[in-house]
């Protein structure tokens, strides 16, 4: 990874299983993207995608590692988790389809749109699974050219 | 607009930087600078939270004095709701109302009945709108001015109907000008308000058109000559002024108010902006979309809790949350006849004239390049700092503190947990000149003594 001025670059851990510090990371993401002036737009999509990332791991993973790097063409949200991984990318990229259990549908979580809303938000979306081992995510989302 | 006006002002002659409002400020707004507090307006919302922990009353909020009444030829008095929790269980709004006349006010009106109709025409609002949900209730300033501030993708969520007390003021001066023969703007409508931020929502409202209020007062100045005013209402039968009592108003005094009267099944009601933040945090994560509507107030319990009333806030709501069941038991229904809200409602009566805009915190630089370098030189001071937001150096964390250096309001020496640093750099600074110098002087001295020899001694 480029080290350059301009760009900068922050990593969130996240715990599977801590519901409660749940949302912290994407709060803070979008914090930072205010601080720096992006637009308020493309701050939602961001903190959208970054709280379905989140919450993929808070569900379903042990541990990841959120990279946000921010440089002035483009943000970029990588996830890194360890965890059961996905055995069927394309179903798990369908609306509606979830593993979620029913205690997490009881709380409001598991409706099959994490996945499918993390695409709808982003530029550029790759996902690569191993199951039994983890999933890693690339977000990528384009920022105009503005004065 | 770089200029805000705010409702809080600071004396800085009773001010004494005890940091006790940089502490609590929700926003982050407030600073100490030379031993005073110090608003940064930019990040102001106007809530009042300093206001309540100043120990030296030293924050004032502008409210208007009671001789601004004399500028009119006629005024009319508008009390919030939250005024007819101030006193007793048998004190109804009817003698408060009489008990304003007596102070000096042509007119008292009650704006209850208003916020009922109000309530219907949300409840009309809610029926037809397809966008992005929930809607969140406009009725506290502070709220719509967090929201322009810290949630500007929520913007087109706050309900576009005005508030009752700016409705109920420009109706009743378009009536009083008609019956009275006068211009508009010889009418004074004076908001009796339990907090500092609906005075902004006059002199500046958030949707930038003209207020129809002319000034507000505040419950706490007037509640002792009101107290004596009403000793003199005559008493009139009970029963009757509680008929009077319209309940779809009443509980807008209170969180949750409006909901629990309109019986709506799919709304939240949220107070106190800790709470308001975590709820507005999940709305823009899309995780509130199956609920309607919420009514959030900044103020802990609604505006019960506004800093400028008088009586203990639970006592409060507990008084008007008893007014509403007792008119829920006596079946006492003394609303605004729907229909001709309706009607109303179609005429387009209720919308706010003005659209609402963003009016997001100025970025670190306006060049995303160099803020992207601000944002990773804040971290690494932050890194630097002890992380123990002792306040010492007149901001009111170590993360914030990190921020003002970066914006350059700060030096980075104000920490003083960079003074043994400085010490350090001083002493060797010091011990290198003292090296120098004694070099200095040694080689001196030996020029000396050699051109003494030289010379000789005389």
């Amino acid at each position: 990874m480029m080290n350059n001025e301009n760009e900068l670059s922050q990593h969130f851990e996240i715990t599977g299983g801590d519901f409660s510090k749940a949302g912290k990371t994407s709060t803070s993401i979008k914090e930072i993207l205010q601080e720096i002036g992006i637009d308020p737009l493309i701050i939602v999509r961001m903190a959208i995608a970054a709280y379905e990332a989140e919450m993929n791991v808070v569900m379903y993973a042990q541990r990841g590692v959120l990279t946000l790097n921010i440089t002035p063409e483009k943000l970029r949200l990588k996830l890194e988790d360890e965890g059961p991984g996905i055995e069927n990318i394309d179903l798990a990229m369908q609306e509606g389809f979830s593993t979620a259990t029913d205690e997490m549908r009881e709380m409001g979580f598991g409706a099959g749109m994490g996945l499918p809303n993390i695409k709808k938000n982003a530029d550029k979306f790759e996902i690569s699974s191993t199951p039994g081992k983890g999933t890693s995510l690339n977000i990528i989302i384009c920022l105009d050219k503005k004065g | 607009m770089d200029q805000y006006f705010h409702s809080i002002r600071i004396d800085t002659e009773r001010c004494d930087g005890r940091m006790k409002c940089m502490r609590v400020c929700p926003t982050q707004a407030i600073r100490i600078r030379n031993g005073k507090s110090f608003i940064i307006e930019e990040k102001c919302i106007d809530c009042g939270e300093c206001i309540t922990v100043c120990p030296h009353n030293a924050i004032i909020p502008l409210t208007d004095p009671f001789g601004e009444l004399t500028k009119f030829r006629h005024t009319v008095a508008l009390p919030s709701p939250a005024l007819y929790a101030q006193f007793g269980r048998e004190i109804l709004p009817e003698k408060i109302l009489s008990g304003i006349k007596k102070l000096g006010f042509d007119d008292a009106f009650d704006l209850a009945l208003t916020c009922g109709e109000v309530s219907f025409a949300i409840q009309e609002y809610l029926r037809e709108y397809k966008g992005p949900k929930p809607l969140i209730s406009n009725v506290c300033p502070t709220v719509v001015r967090l929201i322009q501030v810290r949630y500007p993708s929520l913007i087109d969520q706050i309900i576009p109907i005005d508030t009752p007390r700016e409705l109920a003021a420009r109706e009743i001066k378009k009536k009083k000008s008609k019956q009275l023969g006068l211009k508009e703007k010889e009418i004074g409508a004076f908001y009796l308000t339990p907090c500092p931020v609906k005075m902004i929502s006059i002199k500046q409202p958030a949707e930038k058109g003209k207020s129809h209020i002319d000034g507000a007062i505040s419950i706490s100045d007037i509640y002792g000559p009101l107290l004596s005013a009403m000793e003199s209402v005559e008493k009139g039968s009970y029963r009757k002024a509680l008929e009077n009592i319209c309940i779809l108003g009443i509980g807008w005094a209170i969180v949750g108010g409006i909901c629990r009267t309109l019986r709506l099944k799919n709304s939240l009601a949220v107070s106190g902006l800790g709470e308001i933040l975590k709820v507005f945090d999940d709305i823009e994560r899309g995780k509130l979309r199956n609920i309607d509507f919420i009514e959030a107030y900044s103020c802990t319990e609604g505006c019960v809790g506004g800093s400028l009333t008088v009586e203990n806030l639970y006592i409060s709501y507990n008084k008007i949350l008893k007014l509403i069941e007792t008119l829920e038991f006596e079946q006492i229904k003394a609303c605004p006849d729907i229909r001709e809200v309706r009607k109303l409602y179609s005429q387009k009566y209720f919308f706010i004239d003005g659209k609402l805009e963003p009016r997001p915190l100025k970025p670190l630089d306006k060049d995303l390049a160099k803020a992207i370098k601000k944002r990773k030189e804040k971290d690494d001071i932050y890194e630097s700092l002890p992380k123990i937001d002792c306040g010492a150096c007149g901001a009111p964390t170590c993360l914030t503190f990190a921020e003002d250096v970066v914006k350059g309001e700060a030096e980075l020496t104000n920490c003083i947990f960079n003074l043994p640093q400085r010490f350090t750099d001083l002493s060797q600074e010091l011990s290198e000149l003292l090296n120098k110098f004694t070099f200095l002087s040694q080689t001196k001295s030996h020029t000396k003594k050699t051109s003494k020899k030289g010379k000789g001694i005389k």
